[in-house]
């Protein structure tokens, strides 16, 4: 069974959807999820154990070696994208029942977790293979379950948010078909591995060119990328809380790898002209995105909107890693990938828990959460705390490498920019705590009324990996390492 | 005569798409994504796709204009005032750069069908010379779709699928409700469409006929699971435009159209997982029979069929969904 482990996290979830559709019972098909999604993830761990000591694990679909089949290839960076997906869908999944319960209707129930299995598979299907065209077609399954979930939002806006994700959504998918094309068009194949040799053989061609451009506009769409960031907010915010925490841990990290795999194991722009221009360019584009996000975060009145302005906020740092472009920058920007996926797990989680016992994100409707879920609360200020970086968190350890990075291409402005988006970070999460132990408006007495024991563990779970990995920071940062420097260094000959 | 006809398609094509602009009626633009989605269909027969112009026939000239129409049945046919000068700039200049950039991309690149372009000289030419050996069907095509890439179409398949899933999840508030009140509801009689009852009549069992022929001839000729699964679905919805929604309720009930379209993933994924019980790789068919080209007949059959099932089920559980708002049955 070992040799089948590189499509097992993928393959369980896929036929698991339709196995669940099958479910009439909503707890049933909860359950059945809950169970799918958790042997995903041991697959993960496991897939991802072989691949840090054996190296490249490779597996050809239907017994087709590439490139006349479909090949998955996974990689340091196929493995810590997996194990980053797969965890933090695990974990909500079991999480979900309450916030599920109460904000989706019963007879959705059960096909809302059909969705969440589907999205789970395609995002993990993107993650792990290793053909092109494949890739697209896991987007697809991705993309249409996603725009479902968020549909199922608890007010009609939902539908309007869902409807301005489809089509920007759609319209990136597109880009990255016509891409695709183009790519196929110019070398004949659609093995990833096998463009990476022969692109490079064909020089600077307008094709490549324009190939590249329509992939790179397509995924920062899908990536929330300032300017193309405009469904995201809309979409975060009135996504089901559960939907939310999900899309905000894992879709984008997906598109990130996406941008990323394209960029340096397809294009090897590294070896390109092109190359300095676009690092310009995913730099400023970052900056602006640090700080326009960040800026609107702090004057939300709303706090859901306001972390999804946060997460446009820190889509920025990971792409402003990726445009340093070296080995040290990229392996910042994956350390980032890992921590802000456990950052906004824990935020969003905790928000899901507020918002079920309180019924609004309103920062008014917040007041003294403090004191009536304490638990929950507290873990939100330790993810927040995260979020900005301070030394003894995974956050910190994000910006160590992001700003070591910097240093060593001696851009000190950019250090500083760095620097002074963090401190932004600190105003939002230091108003959520301002409200959060306040004292309550009029005398009433505030009850304690903690989140579901379930939600309440996972919640206290994501924050105190939080904390884990800004003291044992070896998983992402070696990881992160060997996954760039293979990028990078490893076939720069 | 080829490029002629070629002209000509592609400049219907162009004046369709700019009509479709331009016009302001939603029923109109409509129609006009029929006529669209037809001429696609007839260009993809002269670029030689036959496969493809089957499915975009009855899904883009056919199904999707009706599920439209529906929606502007339930809407409203006026479309709001016209966005002001400044979108319509930004949208044209965007779509220019888009247009550009395609052109950009294309213009180093060997005329079409050359036989050198890199397209026909890489992987192409191994499918063409070995897949007789390896997979023995005539028709090359399916054996690229149901084996050399089988998992992108599993991949497809389930794209089909979550888009009912999709489907039913938005519009299902009242569709189990809704679905046990069509069951029970009478079916109308003295329906004011005679003549088209009766054309429908004949023409009806001839279409499912035709499915049936094209899911089970596709290894030989152009066809499939998705073209037979689409072709089937287009039977059953002219059927319910014509007798009514409880009509076709009664025939193929939507819990059990539900339940088919999860089953048909499931053959094709556990076919898969035949392969993995036996130690091969997942879709590796050559477990399923002791001579390797056989396997590979049966395992295509098998994924076929799931293909078309699913297809065709989640098409009409589609439709379903869609008339379900329009006529919440007769009470």
């Amino acid at each position: 069974m070992l040799s089948q482990l590189p499509v097992l996290p993928v393959l369980l979830p896929l036929i698991g959807a339709p196995a669940c559709a099958l479910l009439r019972r909503p707890t049933l098909a909860w359950v059945f999820a809950c169970l799918v999604a958790v042997l995903a993830f041991l697959c993960t761990v496991s897939l991802f154990t072989t691949t840090w000591q054996e190296g490249v694990q490779t597996y050809a679909l239907g017994g087709w070696p590439s490139p006349w089949g479909i090949e998955y290839r996974i990689d340091l960076l196929n493995a810590l994208v997996l194990l980053v997906v797969s965890g933090i869908g695990a974990a909500i999944l079991l999480a979900s029942r309450a916030s599920v319960w109460q904000e989706i209707g019963e007879t959705r129930r059960g096909l809302f977790y059909v969705a969440c299995l589907l999205c789970l598979a395609g995002l993990l299907g993107i993650a792990a293979t290793g053909d092109a065209f494949n890739l697209f077609v896991f987007l697809e399954i991705s993309s249409l379950s996603t725009y479902a979930l968020v549909a199922m939002g608890p007010d009609r806006r939902a539908l309007l948010a869902a409807y301005n994700y489809l089509i920007m959504g759609t319209i990136g998918a597109t880009f990255i078909l016509i891409g695709i094309g183009f790519l196929y068009m110019l070398t004949g194949t659609l093995s990833m591995a096998d463009l990476g040799e022969r692109l490079p053989a064909m020089g600077e061609s307008r094709t490549a060119f324009a190939a590249y451009a329509f992939i790179v506009v397509g995924v920062c769409l899908k990536l929330a990328l300032f300017p193309l960031h405009l469904w995201l907010p809309g979409a975060y915010t009135r996504a089901p809380s559960i939907v939310t925490v999900f899309l905000a841990a894992t879709s984008t990290k997906v598109a990130l790898y996406v941008l990323i795999r394209f960029t340096y194991s397809v294009f090897h722009l590294e070896f390109s002209q092109l190359a300095q221009a676009l690092d310009t360019v995913f730099i400023a584009l970052g900056v602006i995105a640090v700080f326009a996000g960040s800026l609107v975060a702090i004057f939300e009145a709303d706090l859901k909107r306001g972390l999804a302005y946060s997460s446009v906020a820190q889509i920025g740092f990971m792409v402003i890693g990726l445009g340093i472009g070296t080995v040290e920058g990229l392996q910042a920007s994956l350390i980032h990938l890992f921590n802000h996926a456990l950052m906004k797990g824990a935020l969003f989680l905790a928000l899901a828990a507020f918002i079920l016992r309180v019924g609004s994100s309103n920062f008014s409707s917040l007041r003294g959460i403090g004191r009536r879920m304490p638990l929950a609360t507290a873990a939100f200020v330790l993810a927040g705390i995260s979020l900005i970086g301070i030394p003894g968190t995974a956050g910190f350890i994000s910006k160590w490498y992001l700003v070591l990075a910097a240093a060593a291409q001696q851009q000190w402005i950019l250090l500083g920019l760095i620097l002074a988006g963090s401190l932004l970070t600190a105003v939002y999460i230091w108003r959520f705590v301002e409200t959060a132990y306040a004292e309550p408006e009029g005398d009433s007495v505030i009850q304690r009324n903690e989140a579901p024991l379930g939600m309440l563990l996972v919640i206290v779970l994501l924050a105190l990996l939080n904390l884990y990995f800004g003291f044992d920071s070896r998983l992402p940062v070696e990881t992160a390492g060997g996954a760039a420097q293979a990028l990078l260094g490893g076939d720069a000959s | 005569m080829e490029v002629l006809i070629d002209i000509v398609l592609l400049s219907l094509l162009v004046a369709t798409a700019v009509a479709l602009v331009m016009v302001r009626g939603l029923i109109a633009s409509i129609m006009l994504t029929s006529v669209y989605g037809l001429l696609s269909a007839s260009f993809f027969v002269t670029m030689g796709a036959v496969d493809v112009a089957f499915t975009e026939a009855a899904v883009g000239a056919g199904v999707s204009p009706l599920l439209l129409l529906f929606t502007v049945a339930v809407i409203g046919r006026k479309e709001r005032a016209p966005e002001g000068g400044a979108v319509l700039v930004k949208s044209l200049l965007l779509v220019v750069v888009t247009g550009a950039l395609l052109i950009v991309g294309t213009l180093d690149m060997p005329p079409f069908g050359s036989p050198d372009a890199p397209a026909q000289t890489h992987v192409a030419p191994y499918y063409l010379q070995q897949s007789g050996a390896e997979i023995g069907i005539p028709n090359v095509v399916t054996s690229v779709l149901a084996s050399y890439r089988a998992y992108d179409t599993l991949g497809e398949v389930l794209v089909i699928f979550t888009a009912g899933v999709a489907v039913i999840l938005i519009l299902a508030s009242s569709s189990h409700r809704g679905s046990a009140r069509l069951r029970n509801a009478t079916v109308p009689d003295g329906s004011p469409h005679t003549i088209l009852q009766v054309v429908g009549k004949i023409l009806i069992p001839f279409i499912l006929l035709f499915a049936f022929y094209v899911q089970f001839h596709g290894e030989y000729g152009p066809g499939g699971g998705f073209q037979a699964g689409v072709i089937f679905a287009s039977g059953v919805i002219l059927y319910g435009l014509l007798f009514g929604l409880p009509t076709v309720c009664r025939v193929l009930p939507p819990p059990v159209m539900e339940v088919l379209a999860a089953l048909g993933v499931l053959i094709f994924g556990l076919t898969g997982v035949m392969s993995l019980l036996n130690g091969a790789p997942f879709l590796d068919y050559s477990v399923l029979a002791d001579d390797p080209v056989t396997a590979q007949h049966i395992g295509i059959m098998v994924i076929e069929l799931g293909v078309g099932i699913t297809v065709a089920s989640v098409i009409t559980a589609i439709y379903y969904a869609f008339a379900n708002q329009l006529e919440p049955g007769p009470n």
